[in-house]
């Protein structure tokens, strides 16, 4: 059952950039988009093991640091070759200063 | 380590899966988020204005090449013609793969795949191919991008100076392509989604190759060749020779590009002509840093990678006698010293590489 969990504070992300969220033996990415909101996706390259955390976020793409493939991190479609299979994402939202996310 | 096996379907592939090289994380450099972040940073202004001059000149040297032909005074207008067709075509299409180049994507796109017709790559299949050279750089059996195998086939390479080999292989290849997509080799790299796109623009590019050939034929005149097609072969000496100093004589099957790549300082125009791809070591471990920012990657990082070669001569004067002892001893590499300042190479994780212990002992000693 999917629960929600405290990752961050909105504060720890800066606009247009994401951080790395391990939580229960998975690694996941929270990302501060250019809107203002907050959006998370699986923390791995659905390319290769590569953590999108050392990454370039660009509006609202996530470049793994590794291949140069991109995802639209709202939607987790995969946009940019290497990359194929799209990445997982997981519903975010802000409450009481703190930015939770819905993982299962 | 016996004779190296670089058959994608070779024991060295499957050594290289059994013993998790294959999923090792690779060593980098630490750099703060903040100045990474600005490193990353894309632009278009560089890349078009390079991309302005690049085919500007280009235009201007085929022009009076034309008009000058067939006297002998159209020569240096061919030799630079050449140049840029045939090898600053490879590092357009090089970063332009990596989409780094520009930060409008149509204009990656357009400029890589005016690159790899010039350079003689179909495009779908070499983005893949290269994605792989960045994972698995010159794992033996697994990088389908090695330049220089072992024991160094030294006549190839100067064969390849003037594209030959690479010419011989690119047409059967594009013929194969063209009918049945990619060859067996290729699918060990290429997803199966984008084996149509390899066919589609083999024959594209077949095309245009008989079109050229034909007006050729039609006029009684290579001078369409030596527009379109043999450029890649009389002017490719620049990619080769830049090219070979990227990881020639270094180390295999090492999992830290300090190991495995060269970063050599050059001239300007060289500069110009590889979009600072002598910046190698810094690519490898920073792949998403464009070209116009390498040189600031190199002075962040540079006090934990080994002293760059002072140019390309230094560089050859390094790397041959690198590869004349490999034909003796294939096991052979250059192990370069790293500053103080550096994280030492960890020798923990190159355990199965031979050589590297022993001249490790040796070093220590």
């Amino acid at each position: 059952m999917p629960h929600w969990i405290d990752a961050c504070a909105p504060g720890d992300i800066d606009a247009e950039d994401l951080i790395r969220f391990d939580h229960a033996g998975a690694t996941h990415a929270i990302y501060h988009g250019p809107d203002g909101r907050f959006y998370a996706t699986d923390g791995l390259c659905s390319h290769e093991h590569v953590h999108l955390a050392d990454g370039l976020v660009m509006e609202f793409l996530i470049e793994c640091p590794k291949h140069n493939g991109q995802f639209d991190y709202r939607t987790g479609e995969a946009k940019r070759a290497p990359v194929c299979v799209n990445l997982r994402t997981y519903p975010v939202r802000v409450e009481a200063g703190r930015v939770l996310v819905e993982l299962p | 380590m016996g004779k190296r096996d670089y058959s994608p379907f070779g024991a060295d592939a499957q050594r290289a899966v059994d013993r998790g090289l294959t999923a090792a994380e690779w060593y980098h450099t630490e750099v703060p988020r903040k100045v990474m972040k600005d490193l990353m940073t894309r632009t278009d202004q560089p890349a078009i204005r390079d991309t302005l001059i690049l085919y500007g000149v280009m235009i201007a040297c085929a022009g009076i090449g034309i008009a000058l032909w067939p006297s002998w005074a159209s020569l240096p207008f061919w030799l630079a013609y050449g140049v840029l067709y045939g090898s600053a075509s490879d590092s357009r299409w090089h970063e332009c793969g990596h989409g780094t180049a520009f930060r409008t994507p149509w204009m990656n796109d357009v400029v890589y795949q005016i690159a790899s017709f010039m350079i003689m790559r179909n495009p779908a299949t070499w983005r893949w191919s290269h994605a792989r050279h960045h994972s698995e750089t010159y794992f033996v059996g697994r990088d389908p991008e090695i330049a220089v195998m072992r024991p160094p086939d030294l006549a190839r390479v100067m064969l390849n100076f003037f594209g030959i080999i690479d010419v011989m292989k690119f047409f059967p290849n594009l013929i194969r392509n063209a009918l049945d997509g990619p060859t067996a080799e290729e699918r060990t790299f290429v997803p199966e989604s984008e084996w149509g796109k390899v066919r589609k623009v083999a024959r594209i590019h077949l095309g245009i190759y008989a079109a050229t050939l034909t007006l050729a034929l039609w006029t009684h005149s290579i001078l369409p060749l030596m527009v379109i097609g043999l450029p890649r072969m009389y002017g490719a000496w620049h990619h080769v020779m830049t090219g070979l100093l990227q990881h020639g004589g270094l180390a295999d099957n090492v999992i830290d590009h300090r190991l495995n790549s060269r970063t050599v300082l050059m001239n300007p125009v060289s500069r110009f002509i590889y979009w600072n791809m002598n910046y190698h070591v810094e690519h490898h471990m920073f792949p998403m840093v464009p070209y116009h920012a390498l040189p600031r990657l190199h002075e962040t990082i540079k006090g934990d990678l080994p002293a760059p070669n002072r140019s390309i001569l230094e560089g050859f004067r390094e790397m041959w006698p690198a590869f004349r002892r490999q034909l003796a001893y294939e096991d052979y590499f250059i192990r370069r010293d790293l500053p103080a300042s550096a994280k030492p190479y960890r020798e923990d994780f190159h355990q199965f590489v031979p050589g590297m212990m022993a001249q490790a002992s040796n070093a220590a000693e």
